[in-house]
């Protein structure tokens, strides 16, 4: 299990435009794409120099390639990370202001404290 | 020596910018208040007069990443940029430039070095939120240089609550002690209670308003023993998953002291997270403004 590579997917798709939208008209074929092509890339050094180790568990895939925001949750993805990017490629379909927001709580309202750990 | 010319805390809320400045329709219909007490809140700084702005806040995610993530880290550099795209997006926040104070940052790093504190830095920094919220609250001017200090309140494993008022104290110190006759002030931003991405988001209220009730009292008296006796990085969890900002808050209580009441206090209560802005002036309260909000 890798919550870092979790929210390193997270991390690098929110800061790309480009990548949001790919990821939310495909998000199996960009989660393929991203994990062949970028999950090793050290994002400080030159792409020559990449890790060679890092990969998804099918769990892991799945609930990226699904975009299960809930799964993601509980895996310990980083709740931050997850809502931005979700935000960014949900909330223009929700007429109601802050509608999609309240929606992510209320999917998420089973789970009582301790959340999952999200430490890396 | 430099003097210290003013405390200030407060949350950092990425809605002010856009609800204060919507118009007709698209205007909240809390904005009017807020831009009021925010108002009020900036002429506790301007009165101070301040040369410099030491900004405390923290990096969410946008330059400082997993694979390399400092605790606490000083910036120095000639110049900031600021506001990341995902801010433009979500927040509707401008793109910004502000002047460094080099030299503050220089003395920082190597006092803050020889007092026990093993600081990372950056020479090359762009700025998120956490520092421009109150630069467009309590200086939207932006006319002032800059020395950013980032905390780690973020991504676990996090420093313990009593090392941020450690660090406050002993930038208090460093401040009041740097050569020069420039007026500083340490403004530093963190949270209340708050949830972020889990069950308790977005509620009508912050997630524990119990919590902000005794946090502000905390912080407004300067009860700092108080604090440190019932905070702990797993009590935190308890407020709301993003509750761990409030750590800022506390490394402002350090920057005023034991026992420093604030001289300046106001709350608002908003949906998702409680506003809470404080001022000290522990050089005496300044002369002047109309305002008359500040308490004593």
């Amino acid at each position: 299990m890798s919550r870092y590579l979790l929210n390193k997917f997270l991390y690098t798709v929110d800061r790309d435009p480009d990548l949001v939208e790919r990821y939310r008209d495909d998000p199996r074929g960009t989660v393929t794409w991203w994990e062949a092509e970028r999950a090793n890339q050290i994002l400080n050094c030159h792409v020559p120099e990449a890790s060679t180790w890092l990969r998804f568990d099918e769990i892991e895939r799945e609930a990226l390639a699904t975009h299960d925001y809930v799964k993601l949750f509980e895996l310990g993805a980083h709740p931050f990370l997850t809502l931005t990017l979700f935000i960014a490629m949900f909330e223009r379909d929700d007429p109601e202001p802050l509608g999609f927001q309240k929606e992510y709580a209320r999917r998420l309202a089973h789970f009582s404290l301790p959340y999952p750990d999200i430490a890396t | 020596m430099a003097t210290l010319a003013a405390v200030i805390a407060s949350t950092h809320h990425p809605f002010y910018y856009r609800a204060s400045t919507a118009q007709g329709e698209d205007r909240p219909p809390f904005a009017d208040e807020w831009v009021r007490k925010i108002t009020a809140f900036r002429e506790t700084l301007t009165r101070a007069r301040p040369d410099v702005l030491v900004m405390v806040g923290s990096d969410h995610f946008h330059q400082l990443w997993l694979d390399n993530m400092p605790q606490f880290l000083i910036g120095k550099a000639p110049f900031y940029d600021a506001n990341w795209y995902n801010e433009e997006r979500e927040f509707g926040l401008p793109r910004m430039v502000l002047r460094g104070q080099e030299d503050l940052s220089a003395y920082l790093l190597r006092e803050g070095l020889d007092a026990g504190f093993d600081l990372a830095y950056s020479n090359e920094l762009r700025i998120d939120h956490s520092i421009t919220c109150p630069i467009i609250t309590l200086r939207p001017e932006a006319d002032l240089p800059i020395v950013p200090v980032y905390t780690n309140i973020f991504a676990p494993p996090l420093p313990q609550p009593k090392r941020f008022v450690q660090l406050g104290r002993t930038i208090r110190e460093l401040v009041e002690s740097w050569p020069g006759d420039q007026r500083v002030a340490v403004v530093g931003t963190g949270h209340l209670s708050l949830e972020l991405g889990g069950p308790r988001q977005f509620g009508p209220h912050g997630p524990d308003p119990e919590f902000d009730r005794r946090a502000v009292e905390w912080i407004a008296s300067g009860d700092l023993e108080g604090c440190l006796s019932e905070v702990t990085l797993d009590s935190l969890h308890a407020p709301g998953n993003a509750t761990h900002g409030f750590m800022d808050f506390m490394l402002m209580m350090g920057v005023a002291g034991e026992g420093a009441k604030a001289d300046y206090v106001d709350t608002l209560d908003l949906f998702h997270t409680m506003e809470a802005y404080f001022t000290w002036y522990p050089d005496g309260v300044p002369a002047g403004g109309d305002q008359g909000t500040v308490t004593s």
